[in-house]
């Protein structure tokens, strides 16, 4: 967002965060634990980058926000005056009130210092000879990946009834409980965390499962279900909180000149099917866009375009564009094609009557964005998208391509329907 | 900031290799060993044996080590502890390799009699080990030259090998890879080798690779080797038509149609080194704006330098020797060629250059035309001042042998595995030119899927900062890439891809990337 401020105004910008000197980029943190990058290939600008385009950083965390008069207090005591004050103070990991959830060895992984006490905790197999990982969703998944690339045993417990299921259909969650174990993770579904048990240290050494009772010895426990705003730092200030920073469509929160964007802002009315708060990466990066004409005297409200998310599971890509949900919608129906060899598949969700398309699941086959975009605002039919599915294609040269196969499935399944 | 960088390096990570990783190394170092030793004068006898056996043992610890690396695991991205381990992180291992691969250059170039190659008796040394093989193929006796074209073509299909098994899901890198393997094999070493059989006392033709192109082969056009193509007659009148179409015709059609790439990443012998046995380094190039800058104007005088040296060298024997073309008229054929590149880029892309390229290439251009003046206004007698022989000596050894040699491959494991394609070779310079300004070629980001993580900068060997275009929605035209399509293998996100399309919209800058507001993004894209 600065950086848009900058190319629109020439007021003085001040970055204020306590995490890292610079701007990183945190949907990465998991390939510096895996040796595929160090720490200076995260940050997208280089250092000099901030200084030419006159953005102060400062490094810092804040305690205090008085909104009454425009003054932020460090934890230094030190006192900072603003004119204009964006929140974008980001998300923690949930605990949900397990015995022992704070122990050493009880990790999540949002934020540098995570990254930092994993990384200790767990530099080898010998160190940390079992972790335990809890919640069944992104991040989970991503620590999964992190520890086998060290070969530590992981054991992975699951809440829903597969993988990350209560997002994806049962089709493709299954494919992913597939590939998981393929890589040696010991998934347990449908399997609760009772307590995690501590030493004489106060450091983790086991956990007992809710449903068995089963004791499970590790040295590392993965918190991952799911993050929420970390907004405790704004709870003794003016501001209006619900889970995070109310905010309306132009992200202005209940105080003047105080606006929130990302995943740390909630909007009082939820826009379309999107959650009132998104921890998606992109969003934050949208709210930034927009607020950065509304504060350059543009005033613009955050209307996001249509849902798209992707992600990649251990060697499987995942992206979606529309919306696809675990059970089709009232009058909506789904198809589903996988390939034979069980890593690839597309899911599409559309309405009954009018045939309508409104979004797709897609795993190993890569899509184009712009043309799923433009098929979700005009409207096309399930029949258009099909018929036209080559054109969105988007992996690499000379790949395999699978719309024949997909469009003959299409094409069975629908004859079938008919009689 | 030290702190940082160190992350992930201070543990004791898992770095170390597998029991059957460092057999398989030993076995090939074995290989290399016997080579070694028979620089010495050890003498293995039968030699025919040895050399076999040697070829044998490294070609064997590259494929087991291959297979104790990858066959284990799933089809995916290969690139766990890249940066854990002391080889490919300018570690100690790292620093011994380049030193190694350095002296090996300097020997190779400056001292081949250390390696048995002498003047005017039989071979001695690594060089007689490889006489039978030699021997088998031209029917000569090997040259300090073989055995480097030897070693070069193994070390392609071994780490070729290695390369297909690495990315065995890919089938653009599995294509490219065979391609790399075929040309080496083939027409860099097999092909030049069987045409010198055919050599006679009244037919002879230079060692011509067909796809080493000037100016990557710069001395294409030299005298000696234009006289041997003039002397053979039709065939060798034809090998010379086609030096010359190659670089006037053929490369900017196949540019235009694939990029670069189809050259750089898919048929040159430097390339194909860097993208099998240099690509455990490819992450190391630097991808700072100052090294872009670098690159720059580093290989585009570089350009300029053989262009001049070229020119002169040709001249200056068209000159006094009797040939169908008069040294003026190619003089002024250069020029004018040179002008109407300069004029076409003026006119029509002008808005497309940056201003430091504008500067240079005005630079550049008048330098040579009043150099060209000069001469003709009888104020030099030497064509752009120097002897054209000083020209084409310190091009031979400043950029032929210390560039794109010593420090083109020598120190792959400390700057990466591209220095030379990326800051030396003229060729790719003339290629990227034309793929930057006229060609179909780019790698297009798909919309708004971008996170910034970063993995498609890091492994660039190019040292493009790829993610500074994706995260902004932007396709990527840049002059340098190579098209060997690892940004796009490594995206964890799908949002790259390699791709030749209509010249329309295929540069597309951004400001807000799709899936914002409609609004948003038709007010910021136009108040650009």
């Amino acid at each position: 967002m600065a950086r848009h401020i900058r190319k629109l105004s020439d007021k003085r910008i001040t970055l204020i965060s306590s995490e890292s000197e610079h701007f990183f980029s945190r949907t990465a943190l998991m390939y510096v634990y895996m040796g595929h990058m160090k720490w200076n290939h995260l940050k997208p600008y280089e250092d000099k980058f901030w200084v030419k385009n006159r953005l102060e950083l400062k490094q810092s965390y804040v305690q205090h926000v008085d909104t009454q008069q425009k003054q932020l207090t460090f934890e230094s005591g030190e006192v900072f005056s603003y004119d204009k004050l964006v929140i974008a103070c980001g998300s923690k990991y949930n605990k949900f009130g397990w015995p022992g959830q704070d122990a050493k060895g009880v990790i999540g992984l949002v934020n540098k210092q995570d990254l930092e006490e994993l990384e200790e905790l767990a530099p080898n197999n010998k160190v940390c000879k079992r972790a335990v990982i809890v919640g069944g969703g992104l991040i989970g998944v991503e620590l999964a990946e992190m520890l086998s690339t060290r070969n530590i045993p992981v054991t992975f417990l699951v809440r829903e009834k597969h993988f990350w299921n209560n997002v994806l259909p049962a089709e493709e969650a299954q494919l992913i409980d597939r590939h998981i174990q393929e890589h040696h993770i010991d998934l347990r579904l449908e399997t609760n965390l009772e307590e995690i048990i501590t030493d004489e240290n106060g450091k983790v050494k086991s956990v007992k499962i809710k449903e068995t009772g089963e004791v499970l010895d590790c040295d590392l426990v993965g918190l991952t279900p799911g993050v929420s705003p970390n907004v405790e730092f704004l709870k003794n200030s003016s501001i209006d909180l619900n889970r995070g920073v109310l905010v309306n469509r132009s992200l202005e929160t209940s105080e003047t000149d105080v606006y929130a964007i990302g995943d740390c802002a909630e909007q009082r009315e939820p826009i379309g099917n999107r959650p009132p708060i998104e921890a998606v990466w992109y969003t934050g990066r949208m709210m930034g866009e927009a607020l950065a004409q509304t504060l350059c005297g543009n005033p613009m409200e955050y209307k996001p375009g249509h849902w798209f998310n992707s992600a990649k599971f251990f060697d499987i890509e995942y992206q979606t564009y529309g919306w696809v949900f675990p059970k089709p919608k009232e009058g909506q129906t789904d198809f589903y094609w996988e390939h034979e060899d069980g890593k690839k598949c597309i899911h599409i969700q559309y309405e009954k009557e009018s045939r309508i398309f409104k979004g797709i699941n897609t795993f190993g086959i890569r899509l184009r964005h712009e043309v799923f975009d433009h098929w979700l605002t005009k409207e096309a039919t399930v029949d258009e998208v099909i018929e036209n599915l080559g054109k969105a294609n988007f992996d690499p040269e000379f790949y395999k391509t699978y719309e024949k196969q997909i469009q003959n499935k299409f094409k069975n399944e629908s004859k079938t329907k008919a009689i | 900031m030290s702190a940082d960088m160190n992350m992930s390096v201070t543990g004791n990570a898992p770095e170390q290799l597998s029991v059957q990783q460092k057999l398989s190394t030993a076995l090939g170092l074995a290989g290399l060993l016997i080579m070694t030793l028979s620089v010495f004068n050890i003498g293995f006898q039968p030699k025919t044996l040895w050399l076999t056996l040697s070829l044998v043992l490294v070609a064997a610890g590259i494929i087991w080590y291959t297979k104790a690396s990858y066959a284990h695991k799933p089809e995916g991205i290969k690139n766990d502890g890249v940066y854990f381990k002391s080889l490919t992180n300018r570690g100690f291992w790292a620093y011994i390799l380049g030193l190694v691969f350095t002296g090996f250059y300097i020997v190779l170039y400056f001292y081949p009699s250390l390696l048995g190659l002498n003047s005017d008796s039989a071979n001695t040394g690594v060089v007689s080990l490889f006489d039978p093989l030699s021997v088998a193929l031209s029917g000569n006796p090997a040259s300090q030259w073989f055995v480097y074209g030897t070693l070069y073509t193994l070390a392609i299909l071994g780490f070729g090998f290695k390369f297909l098994w690495k990315y065995r899901h890919n089938s653009y890198q599995r294509l490219r890879t065979f391609s790399v393997m075929f040309f080496q094999l083939g027409f860099a070493f097999i092909i030049p080798e069987v045409m010198a059989r055919l050599n006679g006392d009244d037919f002879s033709l230079p060692y011509y690779n067909l796809v080493n192109i000037w100016p990557l082969n710069y001395y294409n056009f030299e005298q000696y080797r234009v006289d041997e193509f003039i002397s053979a007659g039709s065939v060798g009148i034809g090998l010379l038509i086609f030096g010359v179409a190659s670089i006037l015709i053929i490369t900017p059609i196949l540019t235009y149609k694939y990029g670069k790439r189809w050259y750089c990443s898919w048929v040159c012998g430097c390339g194909g080194l860097a993208e099998t046995a240099g690509d455990s380094f490819r992450h190391l190039s630097d991808k700072s704006q100052n090294a872009w800058k670098l690159e720059r104007w580093l290989v585009h005088s570089i350009v300029v330098f053989i262009v001049i040296s070229t020119t002169a060298v040709v001249y200056s024997y068209l000159r006094y020797d009797d040939y169908w073309l008069s040294g003026t008229a190619f003089l002024i054929s250069v020029a004018s060629l040179l002008t109407i590149v300069f004029v076409w880029v003026m006119v029509y892309k002008r808005q497309e250059l940056q201003n430091d390229a504008k500067y240079a290439a005005i630079g550049f251009f008048v330098l040579i035309l009043a150099l060209v003046g000069l001469h003709f206004s009888g104020m030099s007698n030497n064509i752009f001042i120097l002897e054209a022989e000083t020209l084409r000596s310190s091009y031979a050894f400043g950029v032929g042998a210390m560039f794109s040699g010593v420090v083109g491959v020598g120190f792959y494991p400390i700057f990466g595995n591209r220095v030379w394609c990326r800051f030396g070779c003229p060729m790719a310079a003339i290629l990227g030119f034309q793929q930057r300004l006229f060609s179909k070629f780019r790698i297009t980001t798909n919309g708004g899927q971008c996170i910034s993580c970063g993995n498609c900068s890091t492994y660039c060997e190019m040292g493009i900062d790829v993610r500074a275009y994706a995260q902004k929605g932007e396709n990527i035209v840049r002059s340098s890439c190579v098209g060997c399509g690892i940004c796009a293998s490594v995206c964890p996100r799908g949002v790259l891809k390699l791709e030749n399309d209509t010249p329309a919209g295929r540069i597309n800058p951004q400001e807000v990337l799709l899936g914002n507001d409609v609004d948003l993004m038709d007010l910021v894209n136009q108040n650009k």
